[in-house]
């Protein structure tokens, strides 16, 4: 058991750090500390893949010595899966920074509830 | 916050708190369980280590020319998918500007005389038009108007007198050897975007603004990734069976080899650059 954890070691830090980020969504009030678990549910993704795509022994796949023989290099697909997925999580944590800024504009807080319990009044004021 | 208090919202919360971490904990160990049945840490008999790779490794050099395998598979096999990503920065610079760039609207009976400066909402512009003085004050307290002097900062000023220069050189170097050795347009751009944001802190916005602004940020981004696409997009009409370019290979390890991967990386360099540092601009307007 204890090798077996010890052979997976990157694996279960990636998991880990999933959880703590997801964790941060469900537990934390403010919005921006929500970001911040998206972001590192991202990085344990990157972890995940990057760490999937290395095999020991192996060098990083740019030409050296002349050896063309996929022997020598790791796996360049992880590599390309990791790119995409920092600038998709580039793109949607601005996304989600500029929401924030338009709620604060508008409500003066950062906490989820108080927006919500705001909303709700301007609407049951908006029905009388 | 009446409602916060109350004695059944508190329950809810406190049962809201306990589930969600027993979600937490079932989440944790399922998702252990599964990756201790995934093949070995760093071991070579991974599913995804197949007949794909090979192929990317092995004729990479005969038929992309590019040094950097991965340069050669995100810029000519997987072309098509590099393309979406700089989309993708160029729509969420399109939501961010849509979402930010919004200002009041000036009082009804003075929106005739508006000019073109007193959208700018400068201090010489309320003195043009005293009678929307308070509107600008009210605008200026809610921080939604940027500051026109920043605060002379020596060290932060002179430290960045000499470190923006190597950075942006830096910057430049990872793009236009991104075929040759590690790096390549998204890393690059971030490289110089991340200089111009160094720039524009530290010597003013009004400065860089007259560099590069919103405007020809938004422009060069559309031209670089027209380029792209028009390089692109030819195989469609050749039946989109061979992604081959006219421009000839060259010898692998040279700076002008590999045919079009040198214009598409310099293309994605400036189309990130550009992103992250009209993110930046549209982002230090307002408060938190």
């Amino acid at each position: 058991m204890l090798e077996q954890i010890y052979n997976h070691f990157n694996d279960i830090v990636a998991a880990i750090l999933f959880v703590i980020g997801f964790s941060n969504l469900l537990f934390q009030k403010n919005l921006i500390k929500k970001i911040i678990g998206i972001n590192i549910m991202d990085v344990s993704i990157y972890l995940l893949l990057a760490s999937q795509g290395y095999i020991s022994g192996r060098i990083a796949p740019i030409l050296t010595d002349g050896s063309e023989n996929a022997v020598t290099y790791i796996n360049p697909i992880p590599s390309g899966l990791v790119l995409t997925g920092i600038v998709v999580s580039v793109s949607v944590t601005a996304l989600m920074l500029s929401m924030t800024v338009r709620l604060y504009r508008k409500y003066k807080t950062l906490d989820l509830d108080e927006i919500l319990m705001k909303v709700r009044r301007e609407k049951e004021e908006s029905e009388k | 916050m009446k409602d916060l208090n109350n004695k059944d919202n508190r329950k809810l919360y406190l049962i809201f708190r306990i589930v969600a971490s027993i979600l937490m904990v079932c989440l944790a160990a399922s998702l252990i369980i599964c990756m201790l049945d995934m093949p070995g840490l760093f071991s070579s008999e991974h599913p995804g280590e197949n007949i794909v790779a090979e192929r990317y490794i092995e004729s990479g050099i005969e038929e992309t020319g590019a040094v950097n395998f991965v340069a050669g598979m995100i810029l000519d096999y997987r072309a098509f998918d590099t393309f979406g990503e700089s989309n993708v920065l160029f729509a969420a610079t399109i939501c961010v500007m849509v979402l930010l760039l919004v200002q009041k609207p000036l009082p009804r009976k003075y929106r005739r005389k508006k000019t073109p400066d007193a959208i700018e909402g400068s201090d010489s512009d309320s003195s043009k038009l005293p009678e929307c003085k308070e509107y600008y004050e009210e605008l200026r307290e809610e921080h939604e108007i940027e500051p026109k002097r920043i605060k002379n900062d020596v060290i932060l000023k002179t430290v960045a007198k000499f470190a923006v220069p190597f950075i942006l050189i830096f910057g430049l170097y990872v793009i236009l050897n991104g075929h040759l050795s590690p790096g390549g347009g998204f890393s690059g751009g971030a490289i110089v975007g991340s200089g111009f944001i160094l720039a524009s802190v530290s010597f003013g916005f009004d400065k860089m603004e007259r560099f590069l602004n919103k405007r020809s940020a938004g422009i060069i981004t559309f031209v670089s990734l027209m380029v792209y696409c028009l390089a692109k997009s030819y195989s469609f009409f050749t039946g989109a069976n061979h992604l081959e370019s006219g421009i000839p290979l060259g010898t692998p390890g040279n700076i002008l080899s590999s045919g079009l991967i040198l214009i598409l990386n310099i293309c994605v360099g400036l189309v990130v650059a550009c992103t992250m540092y009209s993110f930046f601009s549209l982002m230090r307007r307002g408060k938190i």
